[in-house]
């Protein structure tokens, strides 16, 4: 490993070189959780491939039925707005965990309130799915609806371990305060965040509004 | 409530018992093989209690150490390989008779060629290659260990557990009968509602999240962890086929987890994506399939590749011709492997312009492979080539893996595939390239590197009577299947009806029986080595006079590598410090070594794992939960628990390293032409011969 400080140890938000050794260790780790997220990206990537590749049948329901941007509408809401809240997070861990002296309770905060905007996102999801089903639209229905079902499905999974690590980062922060191994595992979980965003776009685009068009 | 419990396990499923209720040479065979598991079992456990071995094989299977973690991947594939071996005889054995019917049922041979191909592929050669990966890469960019030692171990597990699903279905249940591709919707729960497809998407998508993981840690271990001065144009060729191999496995690989999951899902929960009815497409699943096969083939061949190029230059005592030309051409090879899955299916309907247009870009392949072989040949060109074990492995590579490469361009042409596809043409080719392409390269790279890591080398003259019986075996066993597909014999045919088939069946039969033969000659190797070990010895680290950062250490490698990061200057950095006289200096500074301790981690995700599987494929809806429940416990548990560090003071590594600098310095090296006997201790000298 190369201890020369550069500019830019890692893509995205570092931690900045008043964390010393915490910022060098960063690389490798967070470096690691970018590629394993490209063979993340590979896999949304194979589900929507085959989400295009199907068309609603005649028989079954379809989106016009089917969905409620209202709703969506909600859950882009929410998980753009946890977005920010763990950017802000994270911003804390940079600007004022350098010292070790400033508050962790900010920190926690601004996770907490990210862990309740992501219940917010994953209760409309579920309603939704719920309601779908009782619309006559469950998964078992049709290709289409198969496709539609695990692709949102995967991504609500993915939002779901989002979720739970978040938990185990508070309470590892609060048993063993904000060491080196809580700052790197927040900055991989914040990578993690940020992707499903992402991913949720595309699949706003793609799914909901495309399947009205 | 029984049903609550074993879900549909039945007394019935149990292979002993259909035996015992239905004797017939299907069940006796099966029986045999399924027997072998607990008889080997209890001889393991006998084993390990009389020699007192529990608890280093508890230190073994705890352990983060790369090389220890390399050793237990080419174990297992060692195993897993005897598996494929046999089972291979036998549907040889098997055609050999098979005029108007064979002795196999025909069930139990669409299973042989749909375990052996499974197995062949996942359980043999990746864990042969994250092997050899494992323990080399490191040591050759100057490493102490790879970037994230405990996801290694998780990565084992996950194939180790892979592995286990796949040996049970031998014992309990049965395995796919769709081959190792498993196309629906001959797997889709409609025609086959048994175990067989659940435990092969199980096998295969849990050891494939560990091979995802392996190429994530490999690919970070080789961006972030190169020695100082170790710049990319730097590294050894096999590395750089390493690194290519592992963006391979983080791009690949999702395809592959993708369609099991979705055939998983038809299986299990009656959704749609690939049934005939309602809106499924299998063509779906054969894309995916083949977006991950084909790059596939690619992640088992470069590595191949690399050590070929290793052997080039290292046993010719020269340069490797246009380390440049390779490099590109490795990254061609890799770039291009992503461009070409359609071939795989060219006769399903796609139009000739699509067709023709894959056609095109497979044929592209052959070009960078060219240039490889053309430089292999240029680097042993006026060299001062040894023709050892390796050396046997490269020749047969050249001539018989171009003839495999080759006929692979024939099938690359669309017209001829509509005529020779699902033929044994196609088997001979692809057994054309795996068995000289792969298996040489893996079997030459465990013969190289073994001293590196155990201290003492393998019987030179064994080793080159293995190398020629694989070598003979292959061509006997394969190059027939090129003359009968042409003859229009089709793939996994259990009888067959034109007697003009039989010759040739009959000296492929023979040709499997010498790879038996062979299988059997890479354990005598082993086990006569093992105990000549004392004659053997090589511990100053370098037998082969190498050239790269690997062989600049002590034989058997210790437990952190090098004691002081090398610097490297130059390509070679070894070779170069050798013809400067430097290599062996003594060493001013040594610094404190922090290694990481062992760990259960990857043992208990292996368990939890194997339970996972075993649970789903059974419908013991428990148990899943339970593991499942008992995976997610762990990692959180181990996020809390403080990750432990051995330190090991500098005086220690002070006292092992100096004095092996001081031999070194004072001891008498061999030249080349003692490097087969017993004066060769792992200390080059350099040759007059010029």
């Amino acid at each position: 490993m190369s201890f020369s400080i550069r500019k830019s140890l890692h893509p995205g938000l570092n931690l900045g070189e008043e964390h010393g050794d915490d910022h060098l260790e960063a690389e490798t780790s967070v470096f690691g959780f970018w590629v394993f997220m490209m063979s993340d990206l590979v896999t949304f990537g194979m589900f929507f491939a085959v989400f295009a590749t199907t068309m609603p049948l005649a028989c079954c329901p379809g989106p016009k039925e089917l969905f409620d941007l209202g709703s969506v509408a909600w859950q882009t809401g929410f998980l753009l707005a946890s977005s920010l809240t763990s950017g802000m997070a994270i911003l804390t861990l940079k600007q004022e965990h350098a010292t070790r002296s400033a508050s962790t309770k900010k920190l926690i905060f601004w996770l907490l309130l990210t862990v309740l905007l992501g219940c917010g996102f994953l209760y409309r999801e579920i309603s939704d799915f719920i309601a779908m089903a009782a619309a006559g639209g469950p998964p078992t229905r049709s290709g289409y609806l198969s496709a539609l079902w695990s692709l949102v499905g995967l991504h609500g999974l993915h939002v779901t371990s989002g979720l739970i690590w978040c938990l185990v980062i508070v309470a590892g922060i609060l048993v063993r305060g904000v060491d080196m191994r809580w700052k790197l595992t927040l900055l991989r979980w914040a990578v993690f965040w940020h992707f499903l965003d992402v991913v949720w776009i595309a699949i706003f685009s793609f799914v909901f509004l495309g399947g009205l068009l | 409530m029984l049903d609550a419990i074993f879900g549909r396990l039945t007394w019935d499923s149990i292979i002993l018992v259909q035996a015992v209720e239905e004797p017939n040479i299907n069940t006796l065979i099966t029986a045999s093989a399924a027997a072998m598991m607990p008889v080997g079992g209890v001889m393991i456990v006998a084993l390990l209690t009389w020699m007192k071995w529990w608890k280093p094989l508890f230190e073994w299977l705890t352990s983060v150490d790369h090389k220890k973690i390399g050793t237990m991947y080419i174990i297992f594939a060692v195993i897993m390989l005897f598996r494929g071996v046999v089972e291979g005889m036998l549907m040889r054995a098997n055609q050999a008779v098979g005029l108007n019917g064979g002795f196999l049922s025909s069930d139990h041979f669409n299973q042989l060629f749909t375990t052996h191909g499974t197995n062949m592929i996942f359980f043999v050669a990746m864990p042969f290659l994250f092997g050899l990966i494992n323990i080399v890469v490191p040591l050759q960019i100057g490493a102490r260990d790879v970037a994230f030692p405990r996801l290694n171990q998780i990565s084992l597990g996950l194939t180790a557990a892979g592995g286990f699903l796949f040996m049970i279905s031998l014992m309990v249940g049965e395995f796919s009968t769709g081959g190792w591709t498993g196309y629906p919707s001959f797997t889709g729960r409609l025609v086959n509602p048994g175990v067989g497809p659940d435990y092969y998407i199980l096998a295969i998508a849990i050891s494939g999240i560990g091979s995802t993981l392996t190429g994530v840690n490999f690919s970070v271990t080789i961006y972030k962890l190169r020695t100082a001065g170790m710049s990319f144009m730097r590294m050894p060729l096999f590395t750089w086929t390493a690194l290519c191999t592992s963006i391979l496995l983080i791009f690949a690989m999702p395809p592959l987890t993708a369609c099991c999951a979705m055939l998983g899902l038809d299986r299990f929960l009656g959704f749609h994506f690939f049934t005939n009815d309602m809106g499924g497409n299998l063509m779906n699943f054969i894309n995916l399939f083949w977006m991950f096969g084909h790059p596939e083939v690619y992640i088992l061949v470069l590595p191949a590749f690399g050590v070929m190029s290793e052997i080039a230059s290292t046993y010719s005592g020269k340069r490797l011709y246009g380390y440049t030309s390779i490099v590109a051409a490795t990254m061609c090879i890799a770039v291009l492997s992503f461009t070409v899955w359609l071939h795989h299916f060219f006769t399903m309907g796609q139009s000739a312009t699509v067709n023709a247009a894959f056609g095109v870009a497979t044929m592209l392949i052959a070009i960078p492979t060219g240039v490889k072989i053309y430089d292999w040949l240029a680097t042993l060109w006026g060299g001062r080539i040894r023709f050892t074990a390796p050396m046997i492995y490269l020749c047969g590579f050249f001539v018989l893996f171009t003839i495999g490469g080759l006929s692979g361009v024939i099938l690359a042409s669309p017209t001829l595939d509509y005529q020779l596809h699902n033929s044994q043409f196609l088997v001979a080719h692809f057994h054309n390239v795996i068995i000289p392409g792969v298996l040489f390269g893996i079997l030459a790279g465990i013969h190289i590197w073994f001293p590196k890591i155990y201290g003492f080398r393998l019987m030179e003259g064994l080793s080159r009577i293995t190398a020629f019986l694989w070598a003979i075996g292959f061509i006997l066993a394969f190059m027939p299947l090129y003359q009968t597909g042409l003859m229009g014999m089709t793939r996994r045919t259990v009888a067959y009806e034109d007697p003009a088939l039989v010759p040739w069946m009959i000296v492929s039969g023979v040709g499997s029986l010498i790879l038996g033969l062979a299988f059997l000659s890479i354990l005598v190797t082993i086990l006569v080595s093992v105990l000549n070990r004392k004659k053997l010895m090589v511990p100053f680290g370098d037998p082969w006079d190498g050239r790269t950062l690997e062989w600049w250490t002590p034989a058997p490698t210790p437990e952190w590598n090098f004691a002081v990061l090398p610097k490297v200057e130059c390509r070679d950095a070894f070779a170069d410090a050798k013809e400067k006289g430097t290599a062996y200096q003594p060493i001013e500074k040594y610094d404190d070594i922090e290694m990481p301790s062992n760990t259960y981690y990857g043992f208990i995700i292996m368990i939890m794992a194997s339970g996972l599987g075993f649970g789903l494929v059974w419908h013991m809806w428990w148990l899943a939960i339970l593991s499942l429940l008992g995976a997610i416990t762990t990692a959180i548990t181990y996020a809390f628990l403080p990750q432990k560090h051995n330190v090991i003071p500098a005086a220690e590594v002070r006292e092992i390293d100096e004095a092996w600098r001081r031999a070194a310095r004072e001891g008498r090296g061999i030249t080349r032409d003692d490097e087969g006997n017993q004066a060769n201790q792992g200390l080059a000298c350099p040759d007059n011969i010029k």
